[in-house]
């Protein structure tokens, strides 16, 4: 396995009694990448995770981290990784500090300064010393954060890190995981049901429905197959349409109410937009569609139950 | 493996639910210890009855150390539920808690923290029965003073004083033992589920028909009595018999120590393969 793959699943399956919960699932994620695990609630992204980090034991297949064997190989490959996997759950009655100073013993212990790096680093600095029960689901949330990051651990799994928070806290957290991978190098697996999130953020993504493996590869490279869509409204309406139609770049252009959505690589929106103001077209918006939204509802639409 | 075990002490001790048996103990054995004083001496006076006639008692036999014997009775069924309050708890509650993700992601073998957890269990159990005998002979002598022993039994035993406390050392060390056999069971029990309530009622529900299988006299439970844990609970009173049976207090504290390291066995087997699902 080449060096920079940190993550390799192999027809990764498990089966909760008749049921395949996750499906001969491969898996690629390579060193630096902000890799989005995205899939429907219930469509195994939390059961893949808890493979991963060894809470379940695969059915079939194999987990290789930095390139080993995740069953033959969990103390070394573990020391390397860190985790949350859903809800961030703590000892409610011990102090924060307390609570990572837990986790550290279980890492083979780690400086006083560490935690307190940790601490800075998700904000919580000030109330180290305050009992976890005291904490707001924001909070909670930042220091499960924290206590995946101890150790500057080179691979974190986060699941679902966003959520519960408010928009403020989803901000914060976009904002320490891109912080983590462009300041901290370190390679991130973002599982999320939450189209945004993973638009804002990944580099790579990975879709999994009812189990099984959807697609995988480079976001841009996914989004722009057959061009992004655009919502124009502008005056004339009709003008607009007749411009647009001409316009090279442009796939396609459909009315929709007092709006065009016009299907367009991603580059050329600005000309068009350019095109139409010097044609004397009055352009009110110019507003890009969920592109992640429609690809991903494309392919999650009518896949087939697993057996 | 000692920071973890560190850990789990101190998780353990921090809690509350843990000093829910501490407190009913030091709430108890003022309580029968007060009401022992004001009306206890008839006791006494009705199990030696028999013999007054012929022997002189000499001295005070209504004392601290017969208090003490008298509530270590509770061992029986009292202390073991206080046991499971905290051995039932210590996986089970990791479940609820959502903790186990916590604590199973890291480069930790399962079996470390299984032990870690294990050891404090039984830690927490032998640190109870000392406070249960340790608090009843300590205000029992300041309430009633020290003396004989009177044991109570098929035949009427009196320890002489100078052999008391020695005995109620190998008392306290037997007791722990049955008591580490009930915290071992609870500790599997908890293994099981995702709520402490289960194991503390499945432990409870397990001695109680065994006792009564135990009490029952009849031929084909006689046979099944071997194979139950229960039947070794009252070892620690062989520790005040005249002469001590040494003999058979090694067989049934080998027994209870078979029974003890096979519940963990068993723990550990469940465990190191669980999927952690909650």
């Amino acid at each position: 396995m080449p060096e920079d793959i940190i993550l390799r699943t192999h027809h990764l399956s498990k089966r909760f009694g008749k049921r395949w919960a996750v499906r001969q699932v491969n898996l690629e994620v390579r060193r630096g990448d902000v890799f989005g695990f995205l899939g429907p609630n219930g469509a195994g992204k939390s059961t893949t995770i808890r493979m991963l980090l060894s809470l379940i034991r695969p059915t079939e297949g194999d987990v290789l981290l930095f390139g080993r064997p995740l069953r033959s190989h969990r103390r070394e490959s573990l020391t390397r990784v860190g985790g949350l996997v859903e809800r961030a759950d703590f000892y409610l009655y011990l102090t924060a500090r307390r609570n990572l100073e837990i986790v550290a013993s279980l890492r083979g212990g780690c400086p006083k300064q560490e935690i307190d790096r940790v601490l800075e680093l998700v904000g919580l600095r000030e109330r180290a010393k305050d009992k976890v029960k005291t904490f707001s689901h924001g909070m909670k949330q930042r220091l499960g954060i924290g206590q995946a990051l101890l150790g500057s651990p080179e691979f974190i799994i986060l699941d679902e890190p966003t959520t519960g928070l408010d928009p403020q806290g989803i901000k914060e957290v976009r904002e320490l995981i891109r912080s983590l991978s462009v300041d901290h190098a370190m390679t991130i697996f973002l599982s999320s049901h939450l189209l945004s999130e993973i638009e804002q953020t990944a580099t790579s993504m990975a879709i999994i429905n009812r189990g099984s493996l959807v697609v995988q590869g480079n976001v841009r490279q996914l989004l722009n197959e057959g061009g992004s869509v655009v919502r124009i409204s502008a005056e004339p309406l009709e003008q607009a349409e007749e411009a647009a139609r001409r316009f090279d770049g442009v796939h396609s252009v459909q009315r929709n109410a007092d709006v065009l959505e016009v299907r367009i690589n991603p580059e050329q929106v600005s000309a068009l937009n350019a095109m139409l103001v010097q044609t004397g077209i009055r352009v009110n918006s110019v507003i890009p569609k969920r592109s992640l939204e429609d690809f991903f509802l494309s392919i999650t639409e009518g896949t087939s139950d697993i057996q | 493996m000692r920071s973890i075990l560190k850990n789990e002490i101190l998780k353990t001790y921090l809690k509350w639910r843990t000093y829910i048996g501490f407190i009913a103990v030091a709430v108890l054995v003022p309580i029968v210890q007060l009401a022992f004083k004001l009306e206890g001496g008839g006791i006494v006076r009705n199990m030696t009855r028999s013999l007054q006639q012929d022997f002189f008692f000499v001295g005070n036999l209504f004392n601290g150390y017969f208090i003490t014997y008298f509530i270590m009775q509770s061992l029986w069924v009292h202390v073991p539920f206080l046991i499971t309050l905290v051995a039932g708890d210590q996986l089970a509650g990791e479940s609820t808690g959502g903790t186990f993700r916590l604590l199973l992601i890291r480069p930790t073998s399962r079996s470390a923290i299984l032990s870690s957890k294990y050891l404090t269990t039984l830690l927490y159990s032998l640190t109870l029965v000392l406070f249960l005998i340790g608090l009843s002979l300590t205000l029992g002598s300041a309430l009633l003073g020290a003396g004989d022993l009177i044991v109570p039994g098929r035949t009427l035993t009196i320890l002489p004083k100078s052999e008391v406390l020695l005995r109620m050392a190998l008392a306290f060390s037997l007791a722990t033992l049955s008591m580490w056999c009930v915290a071992s069971l609870a500790f599997l029990f908890s293994s099981l589920v995702e709520n402490a309530i289960g194991p503390i009622i499945g432990t409870m529900a397990v001695i109680f028909v065994f006792i009564i299988i135990s009490n029952i006299q009849v031929e084909f439970f006689e046979t099944l009595k071997p194979y139950l844990f229960t039947t070794y609970f009252n070892v620690w009173q062989k520790a005040f018999e005249e002469p001590i049976p040494w003999d058979t207090i090694a067989q049934h504290a080998a027994i209870l120590g078979c029974f003890t390291v096979g519940f963990y066995l068993v723990t550990w087997y469940i465990f190191v393969r669980k999927d952690v699902l909650s």
